[in-house]
């Protein structure tokens, strides 16, 4: 607009150039970028130079070298003659584990205790007031140390245990449930599980499309569980039951067999679900309060149950502004993963820090973990971006 | 708590690293301060710990203070930093500290590719394993299925790894940061076996509820030679911690103590004479007074004192000279000759 009222004066082609709002913004772009490369470039050259000078080893290959440290949890096979590199994606599938199993509960959680803060009943009001602002206002490291030293390392030892007919144990080693191994058959049960839930989907479908169409509301709840459900099992008892039960016994020291999940685990996943499935449930409070009452009241004139009316009505609607502050408390429970260090729980920071201290390679490590946790925060900050905008008010 | 000090401590690697050159002129460093700065054990009764005046005391103390009394004249002139096993290698790299003596191995690894370099093996140890004696196990080779209890960070956390697997063996490992945390994680039950350097179990076992409950195994699965450690690039700081562990090691074989260091200066002995800086100055040589073992002598005694006055028979932790007996003797403690 201003190039129309002010036209740039021709004389001199040279200030045109200099007065050409386009150039300046590139030049000056141009310089920032050169000046932040050469800075960078200062940086890693220097210290490569102090660290060749102090005779302290650099680079990566010490990734490609033998760990020789067991890890106490391993998703994937894992001995000691695997290299440090192998060691650091064990950290990462660890970190992702425990976040995701915490994100679920967190979540779970949230939305429970956020709807119970707002509930008519008192006690369920109290009760969801009571742990938001315990837990909201206690260090997410405390209430590990709590669930560990407190709670689950005074439970008894594995010796000398009562057997129990289910195989389920609860002891300072964690706890141990039955195994169940599937024989070679057990594919057929999947493909039924898979089946059902295709055909739950179709059939869902159908029944969406009859009540555009018609009005009525076929009820889908007994058929989805027939299918997903009973199919599986079916199969199951016609391939002639190709599973077997390990349970849990004792040796000279510990429960083997069955499954095992760890005190470590246990303590971190359930301080980090508490924790910040306090701060959810804030943020779901807040999202169910900015509905305007109205719309409650406009759902209960149209004949919808109090349920219906939140389900169909005002979560919708609260969601558009829970999402956005959701993704930070995801970001922040997978990055409060890192206390995992405390107990013992080898995740990437537990992991690194071992591999750190066993081959004296700190930068690189440091570099390895910045750079897991940033593309973790981001690919969690993309996917609730693109849920954020499938779940946005679409405007017709 | 661990971990931010942990990430502060890396921070500040990589800023030093990034900045400035390490310097090289450790002693004149030391001796503007005013103070050595000495890495320690956070605590390790019987080689570094606090007392109940808060006065720190043990086996790596006294070297602390040895190179001190070296410098200054004064043993009490030391800023003692406790580091945890993650921690000590940074604090030096970074010059936090100027030497390190917090129980450390002695490996291939650490001298040549860490950029320290080790003076002297002030304990020849060896790694072992304690159990609750409940369990009625005699040896290490009847371990297999037990969950064991490491410090992360450690030579012993790999030689753990090693043991079990050349003698086909399972475990649980729980390994945490902390060694008092690794105790008390054993000794809630957590886990059946601890494992550290003997040396390390003799302590540890102090700190239980119950230490006579406890039995520490017979097997000792590997070579644990724990010394002092300083910078590479600073040959002069490097022969003073050197040479202060050698002259300890040498005044016990020539029968010089705390108490008749004064009376040996005027000893006949040519050996006695060289040492104590009477006939010739060594202390030139590596910029130190020619008094400077008779300083080291009257603040902490020999090595044997030492060894004696912290861990010996006659402390809580009961530890025989074993190895670390002078070679006269039977050991493998042999300090090179001053002359």
């Amino acid at each position: 607009m201003s190039a129309e009222t002010h036209p740039a004066p021709r004389s001199s082609s040279w200030a045109s150039v200099l007065n050409n709002p386009t150039v300046r913004s590139i030049v000056i772009q141009v310089t920032l970028i050169v000046a932040l490369v050469v800075f960078v470039w200062w940086i890693v050259s220097n210290t490569a130079r102090n660290l060749a000078e102090a005779n302290i080893a650099s680079g990566f290959g010490f990734l490609w070298s033998r760990a020789g440290f067991d890890i106490a949890i391993t998703p994937i096979a894992y001995t000691s003659n695997e290299t440090y590199g192998e060691a650091i994606v064990i950290g990462i599938l660890n970190t992702l584990i425990i976040s995701g199993a915490g994100i679920a509960l967190a979540t779970i959680l949230g939305f429970i205790v956020g709807i119970g803060r707002l509930s008519g009943n008192f006690l369920i009001r109290l009760l969801s007031t009571v742990y938001v602002e315990t837990f909201r206002n206690i260090p997410p490291l405390l209430v590990i140390l709590f669930w560990y030293f407190g709670v689950l390392s005074v439970l008894g030892g594995p010796r000398g245990l009562e057997e129990n007919a289910f195989g389920v144990y609860l002891t300072n080693r964690g706890l141990q449930v039955p195994a169940v191994i599937f024989g070679f058959l057990a594919w057929a049960s999947l493909v039924a599980f898979v089946v059902g839930i295709v055909a739950t989907v179709i059939i869902a479908r159908r029944n969406k499309a009859h009540q555009l169409a018609t009005g009525e509301r076929k009820p889908l709840l007994w058929t989805a569980v027939a299918l997903i459900v009973g199919l599986p099992i079916i199969a199951f008892l016609v391939t002639g039951l190709p599973a077997t039960m390990e349970f849990p016994t004792a040796n000279r020291f510990n429960l083997a067999g069955g499954i095992q999940i760890r005190p470590e685990f246990i303590s971190l996943w359930l301080a980090l679900s508490i924790y910040t499935g306090a701060f959810i449930a804030e943020i779901v409070r807040a999202g169910i309060m900015s509905v305007s009452k109205g719309q409650n009241e406009a759902a209960s004139a149209l004949g919808l149950t109090r349920g219906q009316a939140l389900r169909l009505v005002v979560v919708p609607q609260a969601f558009r502004v829970i999402i956005p502050p959701l993704t930070s408390q995801y970001l922040n429970l997978t990055k409060n993963s890192s206390l995992g260090l405390a107990v013992g729980y080898p995740e990437l920071v537990a992991v690194g820090s071992t591999v750190l201290n066993q081959s004296g390679q700190s930068i690189e490590v440091v570099c390895i973990w910045m750079a897991v946790y940033l593309t973790i925060s981001l690919s969690v900050s993309a996917f609730m971006n693109w849920f954020n905008s499938k779940m946005a008010l679409v405007e017709r | 708590m661990k971990s931010k000090l942990l990430t502060a401590a890396l921070g500040l690697t990589i800023a030093g690293l990034a900045g400035g050159a390490a310097s090289a002129q450790t002693l004149d460093t030391v001796k503007e301060r005013g103070a050595l700065r000495c890495g320690v054990n956070t605590g390790l009764p019987g080689f570094a710990s606090q007392n109940d005046q808060g006065e720190w005391q043990g086996l790596d103390v006294d070297y602390c203070k040895a190179v001190a009394a070296a410098v200054f004249g004064d043993p009490s002139k030391v800023q003692y930093s406790p580091l945890s096993a993650v921690q000590r290698f940074p604090a030096l790299q970074n010059n936090e500290i100027d030497m390190l003596a917090r129980n450390t191995t002695w490996t291939m690894d650490r001298d040549t590719t860490l950029g320290l370099a080790f003076a002297g093996v002030n304990y020849y140890d060896g790694q072992g394993f304690m159990v609750k004696k409940e369990l009625g196990v005699n040896s290490a080779l009847e371990l297999s299925g037990a969950t064991v209890c490491v410090q992360s960070g450690t030579t012993t956390e790999l030689n753990l790894a090693d043991y079990f697997r050349t003698n086909k063996m399972d475990y649980n490992p729980v390994v945490i940061e902390a060694q008092s945390d690794v105790n008390s994680a054993y000794d809630s039950g957590r886990c059946d076996v601890l494992t550290t350097d003997a040396s390390g179990l003799a302590a540890s076992r102090l700190e239980l509820k119950n230490p006579d409950d406890n039995v520490i195994l017979p097997e000792i699965i590997s070579k644990e030679p724990l010394g002092p450690a300083v910078r590479q690039g600073d040959d002069q700081w490097f022969n003073i911690v050197k040479w202060t562990h050698f002259a300890l090691l040498d005044a016990e074989e020539l029968g010089v103590t705390q108490a008749n260091v004064e009376d040996m200066m005027k000893s006949d002995n040519p050996e006695i004479r060289r040492l104590l800086g009477e006939d010739k100055d060594f202390g030139a040589s590596i910029g130190l007074s020619k008094d400077w073992v008779v300083n080291i002598i009257k603040a902490v005694g020999n090595y044997g004192e030492i060894f004696e006055r912290n861990i010996g028979v006659d402390t809580p932790l009961k530890i025989q000279r074993g190895q670390n007996a002078l070679w006269t003797k039977g050991g493998i403690q042999y300090g090179m000759p001053i002359r």
